[in-house]
């Protein structure tokens, strides 16, 4: 490590996501006594703290997702790690020994490794008025604002597991849901396939999407486009609820590190990256299930394969430094 | 119940008691839910860096949030969390729904002024 680097900012690890593999890795690796920042661009927990209930994390018979979060936070920065939320890293410079971090608040932070966690998001469906009516007619969670829409006409998009089970337990509130799907078919379990199919009160606009909403101070209307006609009608609503499943957030990534073709990050069986000193866990990387158990795993695995990449490089730089 | 570190208002005594008592105040007005707790964490984090705003939250579904869902600034609103800025006592800003830390920070520097030390 140069003489001049400035200490105050350089870590042993920065972990990239505050999301339960992110505070697994912060709480392992600075209870190894090895320096590490955790940065988030939202607020600690991750996904995690969106779940009403945790009933199936070993240990803990019932949690929220909020409160599951607020411990394992208080458990990294009790072994000394340091944790900065809600800023986004600008800049990423993974390669080589010393890596290089720079955040939205302009600081740049340096290590000698880097664990990625950065999560994923809701994914919006990005066409005009989306953003205008967020809170105005258009909403992500049925539990949250399903009771405004009370009887009402409203839409739910999707065809996956969430957008179906959402549509039913709307009906409780709305007068009328109708789904809104691109393919032919759903994507989700037989079961809830059935249930929304057999719903008096749901009907089915196949093979059509969104492409604007439109009204003044609140939604009144969509327009909708049939993807086999090409063939676009207005349709009056005063609800929306948009579940179209999860994106991982590794955009900045992008040209930095390998990613598959549905942007998650590829990863070796000890977590590592196909760079030198870059590890990956939790939601983002490639894999088949998505829990909090399987966070917890990934982060675990990751940092304990950071830290003997950590210890190896010490032990280079000792032998360059004796010979 | 909502189990934030924010300071919670039980009653619309408490609000009115609040937005009276403290010149720049924000009242969080949500439930445990996806939109409302991230809203709910960036507010934590800011009580430290905009010492001249007292942040608060109220249960939506306490009756006594009455208070804040029947103010005329939250007319049309079909999204929790309900965040309302308070000036002297008088709205000033109301928005619906899920806020990032940037859209948070922006109406809390252009209506109460950026942190000193910022």
């Amino acid at each position: 490590m140069p003489d001049t680097m400035n200490r105050s900012k350089h870590y042993d690890a920065i972990v990239i996501g505050a999301g339960p593999a992110g505070l697994t890795a912060g709480i392992y690796l600075s209870r190894a006594r090895l320096r590490t920042l955790i940065v988030s661009e939202g607020t600690v927990g991750g996904q995690m703290i969106l779940t009403h209930e945790i009933a199936n994390y070993p240990g803990v018979e019932n949690i929220s997702g909020y409160q599951l979060a607020g411990i394992m936070k208080k458990q990294a920065l009790a072994f000394g790690c340091e944790i900065r939320s809600n800023v986004s890293v600008r800049n990423l410079e993974p390669v080589g020994e010393m890596k290089s971090v720079t955040l939205s608040d302009g600081s740049t932070c340096t290590s000698d490794s880097i664990v990625l966690t950065p999560g994923g998001r809701s994914r919006t469906l990005g066409v005009p008025g989306e953003d205008n009516f967020k809170g105005r007619g258009i909403s992500y969670c049925a539990t949250c604002d399903g009771d405004f829409f009370t009887n009402k006409e409203i839409i739910v998009v999707g065809g996956g597991n969430s957008a179906l089970e959402e549509a039913v337990s709307l009906t409780k509130y709305a007068s009328k849901v109708t789904i809104v799907h691109q393919f032919d078919h759903f994507q989700a379990f037989e079961h809830a396939v059935e249930e929304a199919e057999n719903h008096p009160g749901i009907r089915f606009l196949m093979e059509s999407t969104i492409t604007g909403f439109y009204g003044n101070d609140n939604l009144e209307h969509v327009t909708i486009r049939n993807l086999k006609s090409g063939r676009i009608i207005n349709y009056k609503t005063n609800g929306v609820f948009i579940f179209i499943g999860y994106v991982p957030n590794t955009e900045f990534l992008k040209g930095r590190i390998e990613l598959n073709k549905w942007g998650e990050i590829v990863v070796h069986e000890d977590m590592s990256t196909g760079i030198q000193g870059v590890f990956a866990a939790g939601d983002s990387i490639a894999k088949r299930f998505r829990q909090v158990t399987t966070a917890v795993g990934d982060g675990t695995v990751a940092a304990l394969a950071a830290s003997g990449y950590l210890h190896e490089l010490k032990v280079k730089h000792k032998q360059l430094i004796s010979a | 119940m909502l189990y934030t570190n924010l300071k919670h208002l039980e009653t619309a005594a408490d609000h009115n008691q609040a937005i009276s008592e403290n010149e720049n105040v924000m009242v969080i007005c949500g439930r445990m839910g996806p939109m409302c707790i991230p809203v709910y964490g960036i507010a934590e984090e800011l009580e430290t860096e905009y010492r001249h705003v007292k942040f608060y939250d109220m249960e939506f579904d306490n009756p006594e949030s009455r208070v804040i869902r029947s103010l005329p600034e939250v007319r049309g609103f079909m999204g929790i969390p309900f965040t309302i800025y308070y000036k002297n006592g008088k709205v000033v800003k109301a928005t619906s729904s899920i806020q990032t830390k940037d859209q948070l920070t922006a109406i809390l520097d252009r209506e109460f002024a950026a942190p000193v030390n910022a």
